[in-house]
């Protein structure tokens, strides 16, 4: 059970996730699941529900850590349209799994902040998007979803009330892109995951050009203790620009990789050391990926950093999901940054000249110097493709994928130039 | 051979999926999947059957089918090993496990045995890099994978095949 004394919090979304069959409604309502949300339903207003959502500050856990009460308090209301609520479980960022312990563990979590989050927006029709590899997560949310009919909770009339909600778990089919949240409006209508300009933002014009609202599993998934807690209660959680509780992927050069629940401000190194074991080799990572594959390398000085929106950020990087790949000294960096820019090759959707071209090239002259193939210049042709995928491109893929490049170049550079061949004087 | 066919069972499951969306396009990734779940894979054909039932054009079926990895327009093994290595895997010894089960089958990454039980291939980011390095064996997931467990499960299906046939 989550206490109401902020300061005793150890966990929000992780607080039921070792309890053995937690997917079984009947196990999950023992643990207290869906006891706040007739209040929710009978007692809150719209309005009441996004200022509590305002208040808690929470920012949105997929990676843009953007304000998730300001995201709901843009959906125009009476436009005659339907208001659609997606759920994006689409991760696929390198490094992220969080998300995925939610959805096969408590799924019912996730449920239920769906629910609450439908209500407060006048939604009706709900989606799930998982990406396609999750087969089992996805039959797990649908056993819950079942479930969920059955009781109540979900279809016409929730308990009794007049509130309505279909909720449909759809599977994407391979494609990180489709993580960007206008690819994934794409994929949902049945199309190529290409992302499409903003604005018009899904807000006002998403699925099917209507008012559409994607937040992420984790995001979702802490809805019912900010109801049920108040927003006040989940802003004192963490520090003031970065509230709550965060789930940490750690993964890389750690004895014990998994998902860990923190308050946010927790430093860099008590996540590695206390929570994931401790390096593999030696005391003070080489480079750590903070936020995913797509953002910029901390190195060992930065080990005692705060994990806070603002704290990563004055590093260098961002906070991102949440995905931190550890690297100890026996990383190959120009490997790893290598079969990177093969992810983001693969992954470019190709509508954007820059990034269909830029990603591309990145590939092959990494390659080449990683087989000591590599010609005077490609360092700076390497630079030159990074500047101008970034800022040009619709999504921000091609930004994410000139990350590592820029980090290996700014931090390694020897590791670049000794695979590059001297032209013969 | 005669074009293919969704069961009835199948057509009354696809009519259920369509009511979930607004418009029936939504339920092309659904429906591809469960066609290619039949058929083993998206040939030409199947992509018209998947068309017509849905009422979309062919180039609409065309257009996903070759955006999204999952959907294989050729046959693969019986027993599709995706291996990751992406960095998470990769930091763990993926590039290992991966070599080491192309050797063991004697295929390249990305071939298929000659008997047709095995296909190996190299994928992205399979999102559990906490149980790296990461393999999927026909969707399921095996993590914390080493050589070791890759050559029981080659063995063990190996046996299972020679028992059944």
């Amino acid at each position: 059970m989550i206490p109401s004394d902020p300061s005793k919090v150890t966990a929000i979304c992780f607080d039921n996730v070792d309890v053995p069959n937690m997917r079984k409604l009947e196990v999950a309502r023992e643990q207290g699941a869906y006891a706040f949300l007739p209040t929710v339903l009978k007692e809150f207003t719209s309005e009441k529900i996004i200022d509590e959502v305002k208040t808690s500050n929470i920012r949105g856990r997929g990676g843009a850590g953007f304000p998730t009460g300001l995201k709901w308090s843009f959906v125009p209301r009476n436009t005659g349209k339907p208001t659609y609520l997606l759920c994006n479980a689409d991760e696929g960022e390198p490094g992220t799994f969080k998300d995925r312990d939610i959805m096969r563990f408590d799924p019912h979590l996730l449920v239920e902040g769906m629910i609450m989050a439908g209500f407060a927006l006048d939604v009706h029709d709900a989606y799930i998007y998982i990406r396609g590899e999750f087969v089992h997560e996805a039959n797990v949310l649908n056993e819950a979803i079942a479930e969920a009919y059955a009781a109540n909770l979900l279809g016409d009339n929730i308990l009794g009330t007049d509130f309505s909600m279909d909720l449909t778990v759809h599977r994407g089919a391979g494609a990180y892109v489709c993580g960007e949240e206008t690819a994934l409006i794409e994929s949902l209508e049945g199309k190529a995951g290409r992302p499409r300009f903003k604005p018009p933002f899904p807000a006002v014009e998403g699925f099917y050009g209507c008012p559409t609202v994607v937040n992420n599993v984790e995001t979702l998934s802490t809805i019912p203790a900010i109801l049920e807690f108040g927003g006040k209660w989940h802003a004192s959680i963490g520090v003031p620009n970065s509230t709550g509780m965060k789930l940490f992927s750690v993964s890389g050069h750690v004895n014990k990789p998994g998902n860990y629940e923190v308050p946010m401000g927790t430093t860099l190194r008590t996540l590695i050391e206390k929570h994931a074991g401790g390096l593999q080799h030696g005391t003070v990572p080489k480079v750590v990926i903070p936020g995913g594959s797509s953002t910029p390398w901390l190195l060992a000085e930065h080990y005692d950093v705060p994990m806070t929106y603002d704290d990563i950020m004055e590093a260098g990087s961002f906070l991102g999901s949440g995905a931190v790949i550890v690297m100890d000294e026996t990383a190959d960096l120009l490997a790893l940054t290598a079969r990177l820019a093969h992810f983001y090759t693969h992954e470019s959707c190709g509508q954007c000249t820059p990034c269909r071209e830029g990603t591309g090239w990145m590939e092959r002259i990494l390659k080449r110097i990683q087989n000591g193939q590599g010609q005077p210049g490609d360092i700076e042709v390497l630079k030159d493709a990074a500047y101008h995928m970034s800022g040009r491109t619709i999504c921000a893929l091609a930004e994410g994928a000139g990350a590592p490049v820029l980090s290996l170049i700014k931090h390694f550079p020897e590791l670049l130039e000794a695979g590059i061949v001297e032209k013969a004087a | 051979m005669s074009a293919p066919q969704f069961s009835k069972a199948r057509l009354t499951e696809i009519e259920a999926l369509v009511k979930r969306y607004p418009h029936a396009q939504s339920a092309l990734l659904p429906v591809l999947h469960l066609a290619q779940e039949d058929f083993g894979h998206l040939s030409m054909e199947v992509q018209q059957l998947v068309a017509d039932t849905l009422g979309v054009r062919l180039m609409a079926v065309r257009e996903v089918v070759t955006f999204y990895t999952m959907f294989r327009e050729q046959p693969c093994g019986k027993y599709l090993m995706e291996v990751c290595t992406n960095p998470g895997c990769m930091l763990n010894g993926a590039n290992e496990v991966l070599r080491h089960t192309c050797d063991k089958l004697g295929v390249k990454v990305g071939g298929t045995t000659p008997d047709g039980l095995f296909t190996v291939a190299e994928v992205e980011c399979a999102g559990a890099c906490g149980g790296a390095p990461v393999v999927q064996i026909n969707g399921v997931y095996h993590e914390k994978v080493d050589a070791a467990h890759m050559d029981k499960v080659i063995e063990d299906t190996r046996s299972g095949e020679g028992a059944g046939a």
